[in-house]
């Protein structure tokens, strides 16, 4: 397979985002804009966004080791995802909708197009949908998901890994993101991470184990903040600090 | 969910003070249909708590033309995108964006390309003019292949859209891959718009 990365191709200088054409990345190569993007009216943020009640939600939904069983509990490591959603100026964005999806224990989506050979669980769908909290926070509980191989380059495999779909508090804040594990060896070989153009960014999508939140006896914690909005044009006030 | 729980500080956030930023965007990969269930899968209607269709009993109170909005995504090959997530936000036929979860229009609908003939549809009323500009709706993209995902603007064949300053803005020549083409199916008012990521006759993507 060979790249024909166009040398003219809009690329995400200076945004925290990846670029859309990441020849790593083989799905991007046909799939990339190659016309220069246009900015985002400032009007799209006053506009607000969708609004989720509670009444979307069944009691169970943040839990997929209870959501989807039929006859047992999952197999896997189970764990506490904890976190907060803040917005670019480090405030709490309350009652947002963060849905989840991940695959299982062995690394296998419940999915018809999902043809690696690994098991099913037949307890386990591996979805989630919660809404923040009045301090902005969120309280997952899951399986530790497992690596899985996929088709970019030979031997690809991706990194253990959540997917989460975040609303905020405007629809140019919309985000769909991936959370990742401490210590994973497979992140450097990962070109949809390393997608991600800075390495202050990469660090953001990884988790921090975290003991405090644990359930002694029963789940390993895990600590995932999201920070919604800004762009290249949004300065982020960041503490001093020696360099 | 209870506040009853320790408040997680700042200091033992996965992301450090000297690192505060954005998170960054990540691809929804091919299977995001898993996450979209109960109710958000196929969530192809922007009436109603879940999936009302506009075209129901339920929603008429609310007020506006019911449309169709349909089309399909290609790639730089002409090659039919079948895994492509959509959503839509737009303001109600008056204009107004809605806020609020007991709103039975709720201005946000959601449908994929994973369908026979990878075509979406979105069942919707047809907004109305807001401050000055043309009606509009936004769509958010997202897609395998996508690490970041992108937004496009669909305007109406049938309005006067040349005093709207945001497709002003965009080269005239680009203009008509925004504009959806109205027309009178058997089925109702149905407007065609499909999305076209790379090369010819590209669709003008915008970037937050």
């Amino acid at each position: 397979m060979t790249h024909s990365a166009d040398p003219t191709a809009q690329t995400s200088t200076g945004s925290p985002h990846p670029p859309h054409l990441y020849p790593p990345y083989t799905s991007s190569v046909k799939r990339a804009p190659h016309e220069l993007l246009m900015p985002l009216p400032d009007a799209l943020r006053d506009h607000g966004g969708p609004v989720f009640g509670r009444g979307l939600l069944r009691s169970d939904d943040f839990d997929t080791t209870r959501n989807a069983r039929v006859n047992g509990e999952p197999l896997g490591e189970r764990i506490t995802v904890r976190g907060r959603l803040l917005d670019s100026s480090g405030r709490p964005i309350r009652g947002a909708l963060i849905e989840t999806w991940q695959a299982n224990a062995a690394g296998r989506y419940v999915h018809q197009h999902d043809r690696h050979d690994a098991p099913l669980d037949p307890n386990f769908t591996g979805t989630a949908r919660m809404l923040t909290d009045d301090r902005g926070e969120y309280d997952l509980v899951s399986i530790r998901p497992g690596p899985y191989p996929w088709g970019n380059h030979p031997n690809a495999w991706r990194p253990a890994h959540i997917h989460f779909s975040v609303f905020g508090t405007n629809f140019s804040e919309r985000l769909v993101s991936q959370m990742y594990f401490p210590g994973d060896p497979l992140l450097a070989h990962d070109p949809i991470y390393q997608g991600i153009p800075d390495e202050k960014g990469r660090a953001r999508l990884v988790s921090a184990f975290d003991l405090s939140l644990t359930q002694p006896g029963w789940a390993l914690g895990y600590r995932f903040d999201i920070v919604l909005g800004g762009s290249a044009a949004t300065p982020f006030e960041e503490p001093d600090h020696d360099d | 969910m209870t506040t009853e729980r320790p408040v997680l500080l700042p200091e033992t956030s996965n992301i450090p003070a000297d690192a505060f930023g954005p998170s960054p965007s990540q691809t929804v990969g091919p299977y995001f249909h898993q996450g979209l269930i109960h109710g958000f899968q196929g969530h192809q209607s922007a009436v109603g708590h879940v999936t009302v269709d506009p075209f129901s009993a339920e929603a008429g109170g609310v007020p506006g033309e019911r449309i169709r909005l349909t089309g399909q995504v290609f790639d730089g090959d002409g090659v039919v995108i079948p895994d492509a997530l959509i959503e839509v936000w737009q303001a109600d036929a008056f204009g107004q964006y809605v806020h609020g979860p007991d709103a039975v229009f709720t201005g946000f609908a959601r449908t994929h390309t994973r369908t026979p003939e990878a075509r979406y549809e979105v069942h919707t009323i047809k907004p109305g003019a807001v401050s000055g500009g043309a009606p509009k709706l936004w769509l958010w993209v997202g897609m395998r292949g996508l690490l970041t995902h992108l937004y496009t603007a669909v305007y109406f064949s049938d309005e006067d859209n040349r005093t709207d300053p945001l497709l002003a803005a965009v080269p005239e020549a680009r203009r008509s891959t925004l504009i959806a083409r109205r027309q009178e199916l058997p089925a109702g008012v149905t407007y065609a718009f499909d999305l076209r990521m790379q090369g010819e006759g590209e669709t003008v993507f915008f970037t937050p």
